[in-house]
C-alpha cells in the first residue's frame, strides 16, 4: 500500500481548473459540431480562465500566511496566488485576442486547449516548491507554448519561430535541470527552504546556482539568454505573442525571486550582483536591438528583453520593497504588453501582412481608440506618468536604491533614454504620417468590427492608465503577497 | 471651495480635454468649446488669486491626498505667490493660444484642442504640484501633448524638430527622475514642504540640467530654433512663454531653494552659462533671417536673463525674476501671435521678403510696435522694470554680470528694432500685397487683452514683483511649512 500525502486541493484549484479546461477543450474539438466549434471553444476557455481567476483570488484571499504543502512540492501563500491571479488575467485578455485572428477551423479547439494548458502549466510553476515541481512546471507550459508558436502552419515564419523556440527553450530547460541535479548533489535536498537550510557553500553548489539563474533566465529572455526572443515573437500567431510575452514573463519572475530568496539566502551577494548583471545586459541590449527594428513584433520582442531587465532590477534588490515593486510593475507591464499585441493584432488582420514601422502610417487618425491605446501603451513602457509604467519604474528604482545600488538607477536611466526614440517612433508612424504614404491597395470595406478584441484592448487600457492613480491598493496587494517571501 | 481652487485649475482643462475628445459634436463648435472653457480656466485663475493673501505669503490653496503611503508620496497641491503669477500666466497665454487656434482654425480640431487643453491643464499642475514626483508627472505629462501638437500641426520640418526636442528634454527629465528617486528616499518622503534641504551636488545636477534644458540655457538649447520655427505659432507661443518659465519656476522651487549649497558651489558656473545664453541668444536674434528666429533666440537670451536675477541671491533678483518671467510670457505670446498674422497675410516670415507693412495697416503695426517697443525694455514699460531689478540684483553678485546684462538690453533693442523695421517698414517687401489686411476684429481680440496686459504691468510692476517672493524664495516657502 502506497501512503499518498494529503492533497490541498483548494490550493491546487487554479491548476486543476484550467487542466480540466483543457481537457473539455480536446472533447470540444472531437464532439464539437464544425459550424460553433470556434466560438464554443474560445467561450470554454475563457470560462475557463475566469474560474481559475476567481480561485486565485480566493487563494490568495485565504492564505495569509505561506507554508509548504503536499509533501512539500507546492506553496499555498499569496505570493503564488497574486502570481496566478495575473496569469489567469493574462489568459482571458489571451482569449480575447485569439478570437478574430484566422485559424484553421479544424485545429481551432486544440490552440484554445494548449492555451489553457499553458496557463495551467504557469499556475502550477509558481507554486513550485522543490526543484522537481519547479522543472515539471517549467516544461509543462513550455511544451504548450513551444506547439503554439508553431500552430498557424499557413504563417510565413511560424513553424521556424516554433522550432527556435523549441531547441533553445529546450536547452534553457537542460541547463536548469543540470543546475537543479548540481543543488542536489551538493546540498541532498530538492525542497527550496531545506537547500536554503542546509548552507553548504562548495563550488558544486555556485555552478548549480548559475545554471539554475541561467535556465529561469532563458524563460524570462533576459539578455545574454533572450536570442530565442525576437525570432519566436516575430514568427509566433500575434495572440500567441501576446499571451506569451506577458504570462510568462509573470511566471518566471515570480518564480525566480522565490527560489532565490527562499533556496538560496546564503549566496545573496552572489545572485543579485548576477542578477543586476544581466539586468544591466538586457537593459542595455534590449533597447540597443529595439532602436533598428523596423518590424513592429520584433521591436517589442526586443522591448520585452529590455523590460526583463527593469524588472530584475528589483529582485536583484532582494529586499521587501523590491518584491513590492515586481509584482507592482508585473500589472501594468502585462496590460501594456497584451494591449500592444493586440493592436498589432487588429491591424496585421486589416492589412494581411506584417505591421512594419511603415504601414502603421496613419493607423492613429483611422482607427482612434486602437490608435490612442498603442499610444498610451508606448508611453507605458516608456515609464512616462499617467501610466503605470511610470510607478513601475519607479518602485523597481526605489528598490535598486535600497539596496545602495544607485547605479542601478543610472543604467536603467539611461536605457530608459535610448528606448525613447524607438517607442516615439510606433507613435510617430501611427499620428505624425499619413496613411496616403502607403499606397496601399484598396481590399474593399471598412475593417471587420473585432469586438472581443476592442474589450481586450479596453482592459489593457484601463488596467494601464487605472494603476497609476490606484498605486496605494495595488501597492497593498503587492505588499501582502510580499511576505510570503523570508526577507 | 478654497482648498479644491488648485485642483480646479489643474483638472478643469484636462476635464474640458475629456469633453472635446469624447463628446460627440459637430467640428465646428469644438474650437469656441475649448476657447470657452479655456476662458472659464482664467475666471477660475482670477478667483483662486483674489482669495490668495499675498499679505502673508507662503503656501495657500493648498489641498493634500494620500496617493502611495509607502514611500511617502502624496497628491499635495498648493501655491505661493510666485506659482500664483505663473499659473496665471499659463492661463491667459492658454485661453490665446485656444482662441487663435479657433480662429485660424485647426484641422482635426477635435484632437488639437483637446491635446491644448491637456497641456495647459498639467503646465498648471507643475505649477502647482507640492509633491516631487507629483511635479515629475505633470512635467513629463507636458511632452505628451506637446509631442503630438508640434508632430502633427507644425511646419515642414516638423519631424525632425520633434524628435530634438522630445531627447533633449526626455535626457534632461529622466536625470532629474534619478535625482528625485534618491532625494525622495533619503528624506523618507517627497512632500516638498516637508523636506529637508540636501547638500548633494549630483542631486542638484540633476535638477539643474533638467531644467537647464527645458528653460533652455546655452549651451543646451540646440532643440530651440527649430522646435519654435516649426510648431504651430500658438504653440511656439506656449513653448517659449510659459513652458520655458516651467524650468525658471523648477529652478526657484527646488534646485535654488532645497539645495542651498551646491546652489551657492554652482552659482559661478551657472552665470557664466546664462551670460553666454544672454550675449549668444541676442546676437543670434540680430542675425535671424526671420520673424519667429528672432523671437526664439531672443527666448534664449530672455531665460539667460531670467537666471541671473534667479541666482542672483537676493530679493530683487527673485522679484525681478518673477516679473520677467510674466513679462517675458506675455510678450512671447503676443510675438508669436503677431508672427503668425504676418505670415498668415504673406505665407513667409523672412526679412527679405516683408517690409513696409505698416503703410494702410495701422492696427498691425501699433500693436506690434508696442509690443516691441515693451520688449527692448523702454523706460516705464514692464520689461524694463523686470530687468531693472535683475540687474540690480547680480550686482550683488559682480558688476561684470550687470554690465554685460546692461548691454544685452542694447542689442534687446537692436534686434527688436530690427524686426519692427523688417516687417513694418522700409520698402514693400515682394511678398507684401495689397491684399494683406489689417489685423481683423478676431485678432485683434486676441492680441488687445494680452497687449492691455502688458501696458498695466508696465504702469504697475510692483502687483507682481511686490508680491512675488515676499523676502526671497527661502522666506516664502518657510512660511508655508510653518
Amino acid at each position: 500500500m502506497i501512503k499518498t500525502p494529503h492533497v490541498d486541493w483548494f490550493a491546487l484549484s487554479p491548476t486543476v481548473s484550467l487542466t480540466g479546461t483543457a481537457g473539455l477543450l480536446l472533447l470540444v474539438a472531437v464532439f464539437g459540431p464544425k459550424r460553433t466549434r470556434k466560438p464554443i471553444a474560445a467561450i470554454v476557455a475563457g470560462a475557463g480562465f475566469i474560474t481559475a481567476f476567481v480561485f486565485a483570488v480566493l487563494l490568495a484571499n485565504d492564505s495569509p500566511n505561506g507554508a509548504a504543502i503536499i509533501h512539500d512540492s507546492i506553496f499555498r501563500d499569496r505570493w503564488a496566488a497574486i502570481a496566478q491571479v495575473l496569469i489567469a488575467a493574462c489568459g482571458v485578455i489571451g482569449v480575447l485576442i485569439s478570437y478574430g485572428e484566422r485559424w484553421r477551423e479544424e485545429n481551432i479547439a486544440e490552440y484554445y486547449a494548449l492555451l489553457t494548458a499553458a496557463g495551467a502549466g504557469m499556475a502550477f510553476f509558481v507554486q513550485a516548491s522543490n526543484l522537481m515541481t519547479l522543472f515539471l512546471g517549467l516544461e509543462w507550459f513550455s511544451i504548450a507554448l513551444y506547439v503554439m508558436c508553431a500552430i498557424d502552419i499557413d504563417l510565413v515564419g511560424s513553424l521556424e519561430a516554433g522550432l527556435k523556440y523549441l531547441i533553445v527553450g529546450a536547452v534553457g530547460s537542460a541547463t536548469l535541470l543540470f543546475g537543479s541535479a548540481l543543488v542536489y548533489g551538493s546540498t541532498g535536498e530538492l525542497s527550496f527552504d531545506k537547500i536554503g537550510a542546509v548552507q553548504a557553500h562548495d563550488s558544486l553548489l555556485v555552478l548549480g546556482l548559475a545554471m539554475i539563474v541561467a535556465g529561469l533566465a532563458f524563460k524570462t529572455s533576459a539578455a545574454p539568454f533572450h536570442m530565442w526572443t525576437p525570432d519566436a515573437y516575430q514568427g509566433a500567431p500575434t495572440p500567441v505573442t501576446a499571451f506569451m510575452g506577458s504570462a510568462t514573463k509573470v511566471a518566471a519572475l515570480v518564480v525566480t525571486y522565490r527560489l532565490m530568496l527562499t533556496a538560496f539566502p546564503g549566496d545573496t551577494r552572489l545572485w543579485t550582483w548576477a542578477l543586476a548583471g544581466i539586468a544591466c545586459a538586457s537593459i542595455a541590449i534590449g533597447n540597443l536591438g529595439a532602436l533598428i527594428q523596423r518590424n513592429v513584433k520584433r521591436l517589442l520582442a526586443y522591448s520585452s528583453v529590455s523590460h526583463a531587465g527593469f524588472m530584475l532590477i528589483p529582485i536583484a534588490a532582494a529586499n521587501a520593497l523590491g518584491a513590492r515593486a515586481l509584482l507592482y510593475y508585473l500589472i501594468p507591464y502585462c496590460a501594456m504588453s497584451l494591449g500592444a499585441f493586440a493592436v498589432l493584432a487588429a491591424r496585421e488582420r486589416e492589412l494581411g501582412e506584417p505591421v512594419t514601422l511603415d504601414n502603421l502610417a496613419g493607423f492613429g487618425w483611422e482607427r482612434p481608440f486602437l490608435g490612442v491605446s498603442m499610444w498610451i501603451f508606448m508611453l507605458g513602457f516608456l515609464g512616462f506618468p499617467l501610466t503605470g509604467g511610470f510607478l513601475g519604474k519607479f518602485y523597481a528604482f526605489a528598490a535598486a536604491y535600497e539596496h545602495g545600488w544607485w547605479w542601478l538607477i543610472i543604467v536603467g536611466v539611461a536605457g530608459t533614454l535610448i528606448s525613447a526614440p524607438y517607442y516615439l517612433s510606433v507613435v510617430r508612424s501611427m499620428f505624425l504620417r499619413d496613411s496616403a504614404e502607403l499606397h496601399l491597395t484598396p481590399a474593399g470595406g471598412s475593417p471587420l468590427r473585432d469586438r472581443a478584441l476592442d474589450v481586450a484592448v479596453g482592459l489593457c487600457l484601463a488596467v494601464t492608465v487605472g494603476s497609476f492613480f490606484a498605486v496605494a491598493p495595488l501597492i497593498d496587494v503587492a505588499r501582502s503577497a510580499a511576505d510570503a517571501l523570508p526577507f | 471651495m478654497t482648498t479644491w481652487l488648485t485642483t480646479l485649475e489643474i483638472f478643469l482643462p484636462v476635464a474640458g480635454a475629456l469633453v472635446v475628445w469624447l463628446l460627440p459634436m459637430p467640428r465646428a463648435w469644438v474650437g469656441s468649446v475649448a476657447t470657452l472653457i479655456s476662458l472659464v480656466e482664467v475666471g477660475v485663475w482670477i478667483t483662486a488669486a483674489k482669495r490668495y493673501d499675498f499679505g502673508s505669503g507662503g503656501l495657500q490653496l493648498g489641498q493634500q491626498h494620500s496617493w502611495f503611503s509607502d514611500l511617502g508620496v502624496s497628491y499635495h497641491v498648493g501655491q505661493f505667490a510666485f506659482s500664483v503669477w505663473l499659473v496665471g500666466l499659463t492661463a491667459i497665454c492658454g485661453a490665446a493660444a485656444c482662441a487663435y487656434a479657433w480662429w485660424a482654425g485647426r484641422e482635426r480640431p477635435r484632437a488639437y484642442f483637446g491635446l491644448l487643453l491637456f497641456l495647459t491643464g498639467s503646465v498648471v499642475g507643475v505649477f502647482a504640484a507640492q509633491d516631487l514626483l507629483l511635479f515629475y508627472a505633470f512635467f513629463e505629462a507636458m511632452l505628451i501633448p506637446l509631442y503630438i501638437l508640434v508632430g502633427v500641426w507644425g511646419g515642414a520640418g516638423r519631424l525632425g524638430a520633434t524628435i530634438k526636442f522630445v531627447v533633449y528634454t526626455v535626457a534632461g527629465s529622466l536625470l532629474m527622475l534619478a535625482s528625485i528617486v534618491v532625494y525622495g528616499l533619503q528624506q523618507h518622503t517627497f512632500d516638498l514642504t516637508k523636506m529637508g534641504t540636501s547638500g548633494n551636488d549630483w542631486l542638484f545636477l540633476g535638477f539643474a540640467l533638467a531644467f537647464a534644458v527645458k528653460a533652455p540655457l546655452w549651451p543646451l538649447h540646440g532643440w530651440l530654433p527649430d522646435a519654435y520655427r516649426e510648431s504651430p505659432p500658438e504653440i511656439a507661443g506656449l513653448l517659449s512663454g510659459v513652458i520655458s518659465k516651467v524650468a525658471a519656476y523648477g529652478f526657484l522651487r527646488i534646485a535654488i531653494d532645497r539645495f542651498p549649497g551646491p546652489t551657492h558651489d554652482f552659482r559661478t558656473p551657472i552665470l557664466v552659462l546664462a551670460t553666454i545664453g544672454l550675449v549668444y541668444g541676442s546676437l543670434l536674434a540680430f542675425r535671424a533671417p526671420d520673424v519667429r528666429g528672432v523671437i526664439a533666440y531672443s527666448s534664449l537670451a530672455q531665460m539667460g536673463l531670467i537666471t541671473y536675477g534667479l541666482f542672483a541671491a537676493n530679493d530683487l533678483g527673485y522679484d525681478g525674476a518673477v516679473l520677467q518671467m510674466v513679462n517675458h510670457g506675455l510678450i512671447s505670446m503676443t510675438m508669436f501671435l503677431l508672427a503668425a498674422m504676418v505670415e498668415r497675410r504673406t505665407a513667409t516670415g523672412e526679412f527679405a521678403l516683408l517690409g513696409g507693412m505698416a503703410k494702410g495697416r495701422p492696427a498691425l503695426a501699433t500693436i506690434l510696435m508696442t509690443t516691441g517697443v515693451i520688449a527692448l525694455a523702454v523706460p516705464l514699460s514692464s520689461n524694463f522694470a523686470g530687468e531693472f531689478l535683475i540687474l540690480a540684483g547680480v550686482l550683488a553678485q559682480g558688476w561684470a554680470y550687470a554690465v554685460i546684462g546692461a548691454a544685452s538690453i542694447v542689442l534687446a533693442a537692436m534686434y527688436m528694432l530690427r524686426l519692427i523695421s523688417g516687417v513694418l517698414h522700409q520698402d514693400q517687401g515682394a511678398a507684401v500685397t495689397d491684399a494683406a489686411l489689417d489685423l481683423r476684429r478676431g485678432e485683434l481680440a486676441i492680441v488687445l487683452p494680452l497687449v492691455a496686459l502688458l501696458l498695466a504691468l508696465s504702469a504697475w510692476p510692483a502687483v507682481i514683483s511686490g508680491h512675488a517672493t515676499g523676502h526671497g524664495p527661502g522666506t516664502a516657502i518657510a512660511k508655508g511649512q510653518k
